[in-house]
């Protein structure tokens, strides 16, 4: 396959989970900023949601301050931050059209869909019909695309990079959405109900909190929602299941200098698969999510440079 | 003027082969037919079947407007003129290799030889380079028209790059879905294997040596106005769409840039044209091309197609001579008509012309999709007088034609039904050892009143074409 079409449709997965995983941090931050809590905590939240994507000063060239309405305006369907749900939706649409002969015709159809309907909505129009909503049906585009490219496409390369993508990107994201929480929900420390509305709205945002009630049948912990979206393999938005899926995705593609990638790559793996939740906690979630970060962006990196970077003409 | 229509006599009665459409028409409700109008227009939309035009916002796409009301030819009438198609792309064929290799026919004093030679298309670094069954235009599309009387010509051969086929298997594929019903009462005779056709084409002219040829597709990109047929093409055929900076050139041997590393290329069905092909060779300001193409084509290791310099013989300066070529190649006489071409080089042609422009259409000699003509009858004074001074500035770079009647069909605008203007541009392809098409062609039609430029860029649609099988 072409490197070229490679670099797109991995962006192209890349950017329409981007636009989920968006979607779903704005939702569980809207959702928490609903239950009672003192405005300092409402504004960490959105301020956190700038500091995630690295966006303070593109925010700040904009908006004079940091305001739920304002966050969401910029996140969702500012067209000049290039990270807000509106471009991530254009850049997948534009990756897939640079590539629409290689992915199926209903493939294309739906992401042009989305984009064709992405563009008429105004953030008026989707703030009036109820931001919830909104969110809902991002969600459901994201899962329609991977869903359509499950049932249609051939399973060999261009599938691969499809996959690569999505779980990368995955990855990167539910590590930064936990270490973001995380952050906000650790000091409080005291167990009353907003700490459970608290965990449980996380829980909620990476479809997770039917998962929990049924692996663990009891009480919300911190420890055990860590273990949840880091360690368990079977949890589709886990960290430990994306690299699963990151490694065996990258074994079918390999080719005769991919082998430190892979080792990267199988490293990560082999760590999450024996990592005990009570060691990343003493070592401190956030610095070991920082790590974990670090790495995926390496091993991102190195796809890059193996991979979809048109190769050097010796060869 | 007096215009043929080809569903209506010149006394009212519906034609034989329009009288089962007909027959549908006058029982189907007009709201049905509206809805499903607005039903095909989404369905464009929503598969983005667009194209770009050309000094407009860059990126936005407009579709084509799609008709429909079908355009309906007899078998006889097709098997006619499917057989001048072959013989005219046949002695174009071997006026190209003859051009690049002994000039036979200039020799002969058939054509003059500055006119070919001197031409801005004519490709010297083609001279004496053997290609793969002597073929250069492995696609062509020919333009051809019915005027006055009822009788077809051929308004231009299209050698280069020639586009539309997209539209055509687009347009069958709708209206199937649309009228199932039309196809039940109707034999129309099938367009859908024509990406098969055209592969097994390619794979024809592959290199010598070569058993399992690599095929690919060379679009200039995203931004060209043809983006969608390009990769349309190359998902039916199943081969890569690449652009210039995917393929590299080493050792006179061509290789895309792949995932596993460089692949060898073996024929390509470029979408660029000759000037962008090459840095090396041509424009040197271009970063659609690939360096060095031309020096492994020379060699024999790729096949381009079509062949570098076959614009010289679609050249509107050489369009006249072809009748000629019919007639020195396979003495043969022409079964399909030019139309009479006043070539403004000519003093004679041209004292005539500028007497006659409010009667003439005037063409640049290479100009393309409706841009820098003058339809005498339909325009103002002022634009006749500013050709005036263009052909006596340079008469060189024009040819002129009698105004045709060109033949209109029922066509759906915002008044309802009403008669438009329309050519045919079947797709004529060649591998060496035979010429062959799919019934018909693309369909283009004016939907402007009155108007007849059918070109897309100037507000043209385009409807199915059927073929009736007996």
């Amino acid at each position: 396959m072409l490197s070229r079409t490679a670099d797109h449709l991995f962006w192209m997965s890349r950017y329409i989970e981007r636009a989920e995983n968006l979607a779903r941090l704005l939702d569980v931050t809207w959702q928490m900023s609903l239950v009672p809590q003192a405005l300092e905590a409402a504004n960490q939240n959105w301020n956190a949601i700038i500091a995630l994507n690295s966006l303070e000063e593109t925010y700040a060239k904009k908006y004079s301050t940091v305001t739920a309405d304002n966050v969401l305006r910029f996140m969702v369907s500012d067209q000049d931050n290039f990270a807000s749900i509106h471009s991530c939706l254009r850049l997948a649409r534009e990756n897939a059209h640079a590539v629409r002969g290689t992915i199926t015709s209903e493939m294309w159809e739906t992401l042009n869909s989305t984009w064709l309907e992405a563009r008429e909505k105004s953030f008026e129009q989707i703030i009036n019909g109820g931001i919830s909503e909104f969110f809902d049906w991002v969600k459901m585009r994201s899962s329609l695309s991977r869903g359509v490219t499950i049932g249609t496409l051939l399973q060999d390369k261009a599938y691969h990079f499809i996959r690569l993508g999505t779980l990368l990107e995955r990855a990167d994201n539910t590590a930064r959405i936990l270490d973001v929480k995380y952050h906000v929900l650790r000091p409080h420390g005291d167990e009353g109900a907003t700490d459970f509305y608290q965990w449980g709205a996380l829980l909620r945002s990476v479809s997770a909190f039917e998962v929990y009630r049924k692996v663990y049948r009891d009480v919300i912990t911190p420890e055990r929602v860590t273990e949840l979206l880091i360690l368990r393999n079977d949890m589709p938005r886990s960290l430990h299941f994306c690299i699963n899926g990151v490694v065996k995705n990258l074994d079918l593609i390999a080719n005769s200098h991919s082998d430190e990638t892979q080792r990267q790559a199988g490293l990560l793996h082999a760590q999450l698969h024996y990592a005990r939740v009570e060691d990343i906690l003493a070592q401190g979630l956030h610095e070991w999510l920082t790590d974990f970060m670090d790495r995926i962006y390496l091993i991102g990196d190195g796809i890059s440079k193996d991979f979809l970077v048109p190769m050097a003409e010796a060869a | 003027m007096n215009f043929y229509n080809e569903m209506v006599d010149a006394n009212g009665g519906v034609r034989a082969h329009y009288q089962g459409y007909d027959e549908w028409l006058k029982a189907t409700p007009p709201e049905r037919i509206a809805r499903k109008r607005a039903e095909a227009d989404l369905a464009f939309h929503r598969v983005g079947i667009t194209f770009a035009v050309y000094g407009e916002e860059a990126g936005k796409e407009r579709l084509i407007p799609f008709d429909i009301v079908p355009r309906i030819i007899p078998s006889a009438e097709w098997t006619t003129m499917q057989d001048g198609l072959r013989q005219r792309v046949t002695a174009l064929n071997m006026f190209l290799h003859d051009v690049y290799h002994d000039q036979e026919i200039l020799k002969a004093g058939k054509i003059p030889a500055e006119q070919v030679l001197n031409n801005a298309q004519y490709r010297a670094v083609m001279q004496g380079v053997d290609l793969p069954g002597q073929i250069y235009a492995h696609i062509a599309g020919v333009d051809i028209v019915r005027a006055g009387a009822g009788e077809s010509y051929v308004l231009e051969d299209n050698l280069r790059v020639p586009s539309g086929v997209s539209y055509m298997l687009e347009d069958r594929k709708m209206m199937m879905r649309l009228f199932p019903e039309l196809f039940a009462k109707h034999k129309v005779a099938p367009v859908q294997h024509y990406p098969d056709m055209l592969l097994e084409k390619l794979r024809a002219v592959a290199p010598k040596g070569v058993s399992d040829p690599t095929v690919v597709v060379l679009t200039p990109g995203a931004y060209n106005s043809a983006y969608f047929e390009h990769t349309f093409l190359a998902q039916q055929m199943g081969v890569e769409l690449v652009e210039g900076r995917d393929l590299f050139v080493k050792d006179e041997v061509v290789y895309m840039r792949t995932t596993q590393g460089p692949q060898r290329v073996d024929v390509i069905y470029r979408r660029i044209d000759d000037d962008f092909l090459d840095p090396l060779a041509f424009r040197q300001d271009s970063a659609l091309g690939v360096p060095g193409i031309l020096k492994a084509y020379q060699a024999g290791n790729v096949t381009l197609s079509n062949a570098i310099g076959t614009g010289v013989a679609d050249d509107k300066s050489i369009y006249p001579y072809v009748p000629e070529m019919i007639r020195f190649y396979l003495g043969e006489e022409p079964i399909l008509n030019n139309v009479p071409t006043y070539m403004c080089r000519k003093p004679d042609d041209l004292k005539y012309v500028l007497a006659h422009l409010p009667e003439l259409v005037v063409k640049e000699v290479h100009g393309a999709g409706g841009y820098g003509m003058l339809v005498g009858p339909a325009s103002t004074k002022e634009q006749i007088e500013h050709f005036r001074q263009l052909l006596i500035a340079k008469p060189e770079g024009y040819i002129a034609q009698p105004t045709l009647a060109l033949s209109n069909c029922p066509t759906f605008v915002e008044e309802g039904i009403a008669p438009r203007h329309l050519d045919l541009r079947p797709f004529v392809l060649s591998s060496g050892k035979c010429v062959n098409m799919v019934p018909g062609g693309l369909t283009r039609v004016a939907l402007t009143k009155g108007s007849l430029v059918v070109n897309s860029s100037q507000g043209g649609g385009t409807k199915d074409t059927w073929v009736l099988e007996d």
